[in-house]
Order: C-alpha cells, then sequence, then structure tokens
C-alpha cells in the first residue's frame, strides 16, 4: 500500500500556513504555540489571556474529534514516561529561551526571511538530528 | 469576535498538524533520522506552511492593522544571541527525543495517553522556569560587566 504522505503534508502544510495567515491578518498576532502557551502563565491583560485560551481549546478540541472520526489517533509516543518527561522539559525551556518553536520561529520567522527565525531553525533542526542519533542509533533507548 | 478567530485559528492549525501526519511522532522522529530510515514528509509540511504564510506578510506590511484593529507585529530583531543558539539546541534535543514540539502536544493531547499528558506537564514547567534562566543570560550575555 503506497501512502501519498507527501500530498497529505503538503495539505497540512498549507492549512497550518492559512490558520498563521488569519491569525496574523485578523488578529494582528504570530501564531506561536510556545509563546501562546506561555503566555496564558504570565500576567497579562484578560482579553489577551482569553484571546490565547480560545486558540488552545481550538488546538486541542478540534483535532481530537477529527482524529476520532477518521480513525488518526496513532500517535507513537515512546512507553518510558522518564524519556517523556525529560523531552517535554527541554521542548519547553528550550522554546521560551528562543522566544519561539516550530511554529513561530520555523514557519512565521522563515515566511519573513527573519534571521532569527532562520537561525532557530537550523540549529533545532540540527540539535533534533544529533538526538535522534544519540538515543536511537547510539544509546537505542528510542 | 477576536475570540472567534483565535479559536478558529487554533483548530484549523490542530487539523492541519493531524492530516499532515505530525501529531504521529514516528513521522517527526523519521524526518530527523538522516542516519537511519529518513522521512521527507515534514519539509513538504514546512514548505506548504510557508507558502501562504509568506503571502500573509506581504499583505500585513500593505495595511496599516489587523482586521481586529490591533497592530501587526514590528520588524524581526537581527539579534542573535545566546539563548536563541542556547534555546534552539535544547529545543532541537528535546524535540527529537520525543517527537513532539509544543503545537503537535496539544493537537494530540485528547488522544495521546498518560505520555501527552505527562510531555505537556513537564514542557508547561519548562516554559516557566526558561523566563529567569533566559533574563539572567540576557543580563550577562548583554552587559557582562555591570554590577547589580
Amino acid at each position: 500500500m503506497i501512502q501519498p504522505d507527501w500530498i497529505m503534508g503538503l495539505l497540512g502544510g498549507l492549512m497550518i500556513g492559512c490558520a498563521a495567515s488569519m491569525y496574523l491578518l485578523i488578529n494582528g498576532n504570530i501564531m506561536g504555540a510556545s509563546g501562546i502557551v506561555g503566555g496564558l502563565f504570565e500576567t497579562v491583560d484578560r482579553t489577551k489571556w482569553i484571546e490565547r485560551a480560545s486558540f488552545v481549546v481550538g488546538l486541542v478540541v478540534l483535532p481530537g474529534i477529527v482524529a476520532v472520526m477518521t480513525g488518526k489517533t496513532e500517535t507513537n509516543l515512546t512507553t518510558n514516561l522518564v524519556v517523556v518527561a525529560f523531552a517535554g522539559l527541554l521542548v519547553g525551556l528550550g522554546a521560551r529561551m528562543a522566544n519561539g518553536c516550530t511554529s513561530g520561529h520555523g514557519i512565521c520567522g522563515i515566511s519573513r526571511l527573519s534571521i532569527r527565525g532562520i537561525m532557530a531553525t537550523v540549529f533545532y533542526l540540527f540539535a533534533g538530528g544529533v538526538s535522534v542519533l544519540v538515543f536511537r542509533h547510539i544509546w537505542g533507548i528510542i | 469576535m477576536r475570540n472567534i478567530f483565535a479559536f478558529l485559528t487554533g483548530s484549523l492549525f490542530g487539523v492541519g498538524l493531524l492530516v499532515s501526519g505530525m501529531t504521529n511522532v514516528s513521522k517527526v522522529q523519521g524526518w530527523l533520522d538522516i542516519f537511519g530510515e529518513w522521512d521527507p514528509t515534514l519539509a513538504f509540511v514546512l514548505g506548504g506552511a510557508i507558502i501562504p504564510m509568506a503571502i500573509a506578510w506581504r499583505v500585513a506590511a500593505r495595511r496599516p492593522a489587523s482586521v481586529c484593529g490591533s497592530p501587526f507585529p514590528g520588524a524581526a530583531s537581527k539579534q542573535i544571541g545566546l539563548n536563541l543558539v542556547l534555546g534552539s539546541f535544547l529545543f532541537g534535543a528535546g524535540w527529537g527525543l520525543a517527537g513532539l514540539c509544543p503545537g503537535p502536544s496539544l493537537a494530540s493531547l485528547s488522544f495521546d495517553g498518560v505520555g501527552g499528558v505527562v510531555f505537556l506537564a513537564t514542557m508547561t514547567a519548562g516554559l516557566l522556569i526558561a523566563l529567569p534562566i533566559k533574563n539572567r543570560i540576557d543580563r550577562f550575555s548583554v552587559q557582562p560587566v555591570a554590577g547589580n
């Protein structure tokens, strides 16, 4: 069975890009997942908080419904909770220090040729590649 | 109004992540696994997302404000500081280790079991402890000899 994964990737990517475009043109914000989630824990004005919370609710609820309807609930996340916990900590810490993650730097940054966005993406892709090399092929824990 | 569109944006973003396969960590780790069975899907996802967004930035440049009236984000900073470099390395290491980043971790929360909840909890902890660390590094690297 040949899965046209790249077509689904492109289609999903276009949806993600349209979402980011909507958030910029309609709400005037950069769609960065780490910034939006982190912002929920900061003392900001109420309007901003509700806007961010609305985004997060949509991001959690709708893919959940669609995943159950289409049976696309396969995640393959490792069952080793120590690995998951450590990875989560690194992702949260790193994204906030760098002021952005895959959505903020990768999509919103690169698309306006921001040098910070491009450099961040180069660095985290490199680190991700090294991480998989070390933890999968050398250490063998994932 | 803003909140309805924020909800719709989050929903579209999440469904896009699901459709593209980014909630499946083996696709993400497959992309990063250049020494194993390399999976190029993520390049199409990133490329597909950048195209509409590049157009959106051009549209934004010609408009005074967003539809809701709030101003557009200012020009991107050009400063590559220690926080950006170190943070991106830590982020990438964690991303490779679990195959999850902030967007997909939320999109798959409802069907990712205990692991998904644990990831979100420690990621949130990471987001919170990052701020004091970041400020300290900024102070240290911007004014290395300045006193308190």
